[in-house]
């Protein structure tokens, strides 16, 4: 009689499962996700946002049969992760009416000309023919690198010197494309500060001038916890329409990607695996939400429950 | 045992009346070190001692904590602080590496104006022979300070390029030659090779060369600086980290990390794109723009 109910009551357990997540089941993980995102640079107020929301809904949720509590938080954390950093969305909305202007921005360094030169890759599989413009008039030999970029590609690039306004050079390079039938014009910019002002007002010109299809600010992967400061400032003076993420093919967690989707909104386009010019992806959410945890054994164990 | 712990602390806090700058004060100074990348476990270490010294009463006041901080940090960061090591016969030899981008070449203008300035003869090695363009920037970058590069064809081996350099530095005399290197992620071990084979070649011709070698970091990078420094220190014996960027907003706190775990000291700053601007590194300015509002 006696083992019966035992044995009864803990299949009952297994069917309903270990009951429903306490207050300190969730505080306890959520205080390892958050040393997770810190370590991989999320900013601390987004990942104090971020652990807000997932508190909220996880407190009262019934755990899975196979998962502890605390497993079971982190699979709330990876999907609300998942689903924080939007879908995939790997693609240049191309104009109906052509060329397609598409402009790079972002700090020094980032990988503004080499990205464009990855792009102009893309597109051209793509029957596209693109245009790459030398909008860059301050870096040392920057109109030389794109220049050797588009030599390599097989694609022509058009320049005005270092001695023209940028703005001039995009607006010829907009005429320049219409008279040559490239359907794709690609703005390389120079490297800037968000609080060089001048150098802001200096996109914005371009900007008004030319009216891109898509200005998309390229961000370092290992860029930390400034990554928000940054974003921010880029998207409220220019008003970016996507990011692209380099340098993935190091050992960053890239926290960063969060940090700059949580205050923009918008959507990470591609990431950037490599030096070489074919080394362009596509942005999958899940798979950047799994390394910013850096939780892998514990995700691959949740993916079979 | 858990509580009574608690209950005393809590009384203790009681009687020295520190409780206020417990909670908001030690949030604030917390998420100041996190804002300026300092990292999460130097933050927590850092926060330990604070409270060990508002124990042990060395803080009495909420105004005394930023200070103490700022003077912990500036200890920590210039503890075995030392300048530029100088062969003690001509040339000296600096080598120049990092990831991609965080501005090597740009350094390297910049610390060979520096030399320039002290009326010393300079000689610039163009050894990333990878990156487009890469050898062009540095040519311009010697034109405008006055420095023979010594350069060799896009694609040809770099070690060849920084034998060239030294043996031209020997037999035209020049005191300094820096090496540019092509940025490579630390994490790929045959371009970490590469960086060994070009320090054998230099060691070949000056035994106790290159004399230092500057690890260049963006400080707008997060803790994967600390995987950097980490990875170019075991592959080339790193002396010292020159920090680019600083005129931006990212604080770069991320170097305390790398001073207190690997000894990784700062030796140059970098506060812009122009000729002058790179800064010997002092660590009690550090220490105090980490804590300032830009
Ligand atoms: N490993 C790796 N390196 C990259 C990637 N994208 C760019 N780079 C490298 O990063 C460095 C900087 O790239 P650039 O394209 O010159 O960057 P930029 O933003 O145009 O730089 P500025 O014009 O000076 O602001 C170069 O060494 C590139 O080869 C990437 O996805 N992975
Ligand atoms: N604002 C600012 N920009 C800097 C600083 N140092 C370098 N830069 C800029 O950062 C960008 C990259 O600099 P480089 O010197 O080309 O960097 P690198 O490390 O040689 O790059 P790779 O050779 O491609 O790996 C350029 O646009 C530089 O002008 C600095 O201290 N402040
Ligand atoms: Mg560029
Ligand atoms: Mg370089």
């Amino acid at each position: 009689m006696k083992d019966w109910r035992t044995s009864c009551s803990r299949l009952s357990k297994r069917l309903r499962g270990r009951g429903k997540l306490t207050e300190s089941d969730v505080s306890d993980a959520l205080r390892e996700v958050r040393m997770a995102l810190l370590e991989a640079d999320v900013n601390f107020k987004v990942a104090k946002d971020f652990i807000a929301r997932v508190k909220e809904r996880a407190v009262g949720q019934e755990v899975m049969a196979s998962l502890t509590p605390a497993q079971h938080v982190i699979k709330i954390v990876y999907e609300e992760l998942t689903q924080l950093m939007g879908g995939t969305q790997s693609r240049i909305t191309i104009s109906s009416r052509p060329p397609t202007v598409v402009m790079l921005v972002g700090l020094q360094g980032a990988g503004k000309t080499t990205t464009a030169g990855k792009l102009a890759h893309l597109l051209k599989k793509q029957n596209k023919r693109p245009l790459l413009v030398a909008a860059d008039v301050y870096r040392p030999a920057a109109i030389k690198q794109l220049q050797v970029l588009g030599e390599k590609l097989g694609l022509p690039v058009f320049t005005l010197g270092d001695k023209e306004s940028p703005v001039r050079i995009a607006q010829k390079a907009i005429e320049h494309a219409l008279s040559h039938a490239r359907d794709i014009v690609i703005i390389d910019t120079a490297g800037r500060l968000h609080i060089n002002e001048q150098l802001m007002d200096e996109l914005k010109a371009i900007k008004n001038t030319v009216k891109p299809h898509e200005i998309l600010l390229v961000v370092d992967a290992m860029t930390g916890q400034d990554a928000v400061t940054v974003a921010e400032a880029f998207n409220e003076q220019l008003g970016i329409d996507g990011v692209i993420l380099t340098k993935l093919d190091g050992d960053a967690r890239g926290g960063a990607a969060l940090s700059v989707r949580a205050v923009t909104g918008r959507p990470i386009k591609y990431v950037g695996m490599g030096e070489k010019l074919d080394a362009l992806e596509p942005f999958y959410p899940d798979r950047m939400a799994s390394r910013i945890l850096g939780m892998g054994d514990v995700l691959s164990l949740i993916e079979k429950a | 045992e858990k509580t009574r712990k608690n209950f005393t602390e809590k009384i203790e806090q009681l009687i020295t009346g520190y409780t206020k700058i417990d909670d908001e004060f030690l949030d604030e100074l917390e998420a100041v070190l996190l804002s300026a990348d300092v990292g999460i476990k130097t933050t927590a270490t850092l926060m330990k001692d604070i409270r060990q010294a508002i124990k042990n009463r060395e803080i009495e006041t909420p105004e005394q904590l930023k200070p103490v901080l700022q003077e912990r940090l500036c200890a920590v960061l210039s503890e075995g602080w030392t300048g530029m090591r100088l062969a003690p016969e001509p040339p000296t030899v600096i080598l120049v590496v990092g990831v991609n981008g965080v501005g090597k070449t740009t350094t390297i203008g910049k610390l060979g104006n520096y030399y320039r300035q002290l009326g010393l003869k300079v000689l610039l090695a163009a050894g990333d022979t990878f990156r487009a363009a890469a050898i062009d920037q540095l040519e311009i970058w010697g034109q405008r300070i006055g420095a023979e590069v010594i350069k060799h064809s896009e694609g040809s081996d770099p070690a060849a390029v920084a034998f060239d350099a030294v043996q031209a530095a020997k037999a035209r005399k020049a005191e300094i030659v820096i090496i540019d290197t092509a940025g490579r992620l630390h994490t790929k071990s045959n371009l970490m090779e590469e960086l060994k084979k070009i320090r054998r070649v230099i060691a070949r011709e000056i035994p106790d060369a290159p004399h230092e070698t500057l690890l260049v970091l963006d400080a707008t990078t997060g803790q994967n600086a600390i995987s950097q420094a980490k990875l170019f220190s075991e592959a080339t014996g790193v002396t010292g980290v020159v920090l680019t960027k600083l005129d931006g907003t990212a604080k770069g706190g991320v170097v305390v990390a790398i001073k207190t775990e690997l000894g990784l000291p700062v030796k140059w700053v970098g506060v812009g794109e122009g000729v002058n601007d790179l800064r010997p590194f002092n660590a009690q300015d550090f220490a105090a723009a980490l804590f300032t509002d830009k």
